[in-house]
């Protein structure tokens, strides 16, 4: 896989963002911070894939892709 | 011991006699009796030609300074029959611990040396004082270099086929006129201020603070580096061995500090009590504070007069790649100048030593600067990742690649370099434009046979042309499974390599015809202005 997924791609979305949901709660903000951050970078490496993760970048931060 | 000014004397050398009011022709003029100048020195000094080199202090600086010199720094130094001293001198270090708070034991530890099997080891630490000594005795032995102690360019300028040189002596000045000047003087470079040019780059704010300290204590020769330490908090701190029981403490402080009052002793003990432990007896080598920038110049060949070294670039120094850089540039210079002095090649070669040198310099600025960012981050969101990854190293492998604490100077490929002959076949082994990688060979090592050359390096093929040393394993009886293994070397392949160590070309069925054309592709023959 070397292209960035945009179309549908998890079975039970609602299962899963609330997953992302409940794993905020109690965090102040710093601790929200460090907690992206850290499941930034295990998604990443996961994704182990330079373009993917740069696309995904582009999409986040709003640029066309 | 001794002080001139602010500068501790390691070893008075005096200064070399006036030469009022006299004009000489000299070939080549260094300037700049530092690592870079005085290799570049032996380097072009063994190949048989008239160097002079420019001192404008009359002794060696007892500051340690550069301490760190890497593999391909001793393989380049083997060339020039020195890299054994230095190696004996030194203290042998290839592991790099990385610690994160007040957790006891690393987070992630790295091998400087993972291919094994070479003869010279990942790193030395060895100071810099003891180096340029080793250098100078190199140089000794050589009737064709002159050293001048003492003696200060204070002019330079430039036309079409030379460079005159005015140079100062405690008690007059004097002329020189050179073919080549070889501006190896350090980062405030004399030359480039004379010359005018610019020196672009960045500064950083942070302020480190070295601290040189002599004890006695069994300690494993390795790098420790600190992230946020107890003894330091909200800062980083690095260890490293040297010889002659001298430790090399480094501290971040930070920005905006008063650096006339963090070198007092009383103010540095308790850092260093801090690293060491309470009841270490210690004594001061050397303290400093520093902070550093990352620059560059824009052309490193400026007509006659050639930029090595400090002069040319500056880096942060974490991952050893100022000294070691310079060092590069020197064996980069060498062998292209030695060339074209004997009429065998042109300026074309000459100029591919501003490529691959701005090459070597632009990877050097590079990482360094990453190593800077992730060690002072310098905005929240840095920080914060940062410090993520900190927290994901200590139980996770995939985060540990991403701790930076220093990537440590390696030799750069060149991907581009117009050097090259591209490759015809399918490899895996040193690609064109990378640095050979050494191993065994017969009873001896690859690099040490290549001899600073250009060499052909095959199972029993010898293309017979004059000026390539040819490198047969056949006329081993060892089996060579590590050499062929790291050179992909099938039955019948060839690799040429450059006198500087690095690949030409390869071929899997190699001819006399192709060897040739690759060794002037190498001497940037094709371009023309050369007499075959």
């Amino acid at each position: 896989m070397s292209k960035l997924v945009l179309d549908p791609n998890i079975v039970h979305a609602d299962e899963v963002y609330q997953t992302l949901v409940d794993a905020y709660e109690g965090l102040d903000a710093g601790e929200r911070e460090a907690f992206s951050a850290r499941l930034i970078l295990i998604l990443a490496n996961h994704i182990g894939n330079e373009q993917v993760i740069r696309a995904a970048i582009d999409v986040a931060r709003g640029d066309d892709v | 011991m001794k002080r001139m000014g602010t500068i501790t004397v390691w070893r008075d050398i005096g200064a070399s006699p006036d030469r009022n009011g006299s004009t000489e022709r000299r070939s080549v003029v260094i300037v700049g009796a530092g690592p870079v100048g005085l290799t570049l020195a032996l380097a072009l000094g063994r190949r048989g030609h008239d160097v002079l080199v420019l001192e404008k202090r009359t002794f060696i600086a007892a500051a340690s300074k550069a301490i760190c010199f890497s593999k391909r720094s001793l393989d380049i130094w083997d060339t020039l029959g020195v890299a054994d001293t230095m190696v004996e001198r030194g203290v042998i270090w290839n592991v790099g611990k990385v610690f994160w708070g007040a957790r006891p034991t690393p987070i992630y530890q790295f091998d400087t040396a993972p291919i094994k099997d070479q003869r010279m080891p990942g790193f030395i630490n060895l100071q810099q004082y003891h180096c340029e000594e080793i250098l100078l005795h190199g140089l000794a032995a050589l009737p064709n270099v002159e050293l001048r102690w003492g003696h200060e360019l204070t002019g330079v300028q430039r036309s079409e086929d030379q460079v005159s040189a005015e140079v100062a002596t405690p008690g007059g000045q004097y002329h020189i006129e050179a073919e080549w000047l070889i501006a190896c003087d350090g980062a405030k470079s004399p030359a480039r201020e004379l010359l005018g040019l610019p020196f672009d780059g960045r500064v950083f704010e942070d302020n480190f603070l070295i601290a040189d300290v002599k004890f006695k204590e069994e300690r494993p020769s390795e790098r420790w580096f600190w992230f946020d330490p107890a003894f330091n908090p909200g800062q980083s701190a690095l260890l490293h061995k040297q010889p002659d029981d001298v430790w090399r403490l480094d501290f971040q402080l930070g920005p905006g500090i008063d650096k006339q009052a963090c070198v007092r002793p009383e103010a540095v003990e308790p850092l260093v009590r801090g690293l060491l432990g309470p009841d270490v007896e210690f004594q001061e080598e050397w303290y400093s504070v520093y902070n550093f920038q990352c620059r560059r110049m824009e052309r490193f060949i400026h007509g006659r007069v050639i930029f090595a070294g400090d002069s040319a670039h500056l880096v942060s120094p974490f991952g050893a790649r100022g000294c070691n850089g310079g060092v590069a540039d020197a064996d980069n210079l060498a062998w292209k100048l030695d060339l074209l002095l004997r009429g065998k090649a042109s300026v074309a070669l000459l100029e591919t030593y501003n490529t691959e040198a701005i090459a070597i310099a632009d990877e050097n600025i590079l990482n360094s600067t990453r190593s800077t960012d992730f060690i002072t981050p310098k905005s929240q969101a840095s920080r914060v990742l940062r410090d993520a990854v900190l927290q994901l190293a200590e139980q996770h492998a995939f985060a540990r690649p991403f701790v930076n604490s220093g990537r440590l100077s390696t030799a750069v490929a060149f991907a581009n370099s117009p050097l090259s002959t591209p490759d015809e076949d399918e490899w895996n082994g040193v690609p064109p434009g990378g640095a050979a990688t050494d191993a065994p060979l017969g009873g001896g090592w690859l690099l040490q046979a290549l001899a600073g050359q250009f060499g052909l390096l095959s199972d029993n093929f010898d293309a017979e042309i004059a000026g390539i040393k040819s490198v047969q394993l056949a006329k081993h009886t060892v089996h060579h499974g590590v050499l062929r293994k790291r050179y992909d070397l099938s039955d019948g392949a060839a690799y040429l390599f450059r006198p500087d160590q690095y690949v030409a070309a390869r071929w899997r069925q190699p001819n006399r015809e192709k060897v040739l054309a690759a060794l002037h592709r190498a001497q940037a023959r094709n371009s023309g202005g050369v007499k075959p």
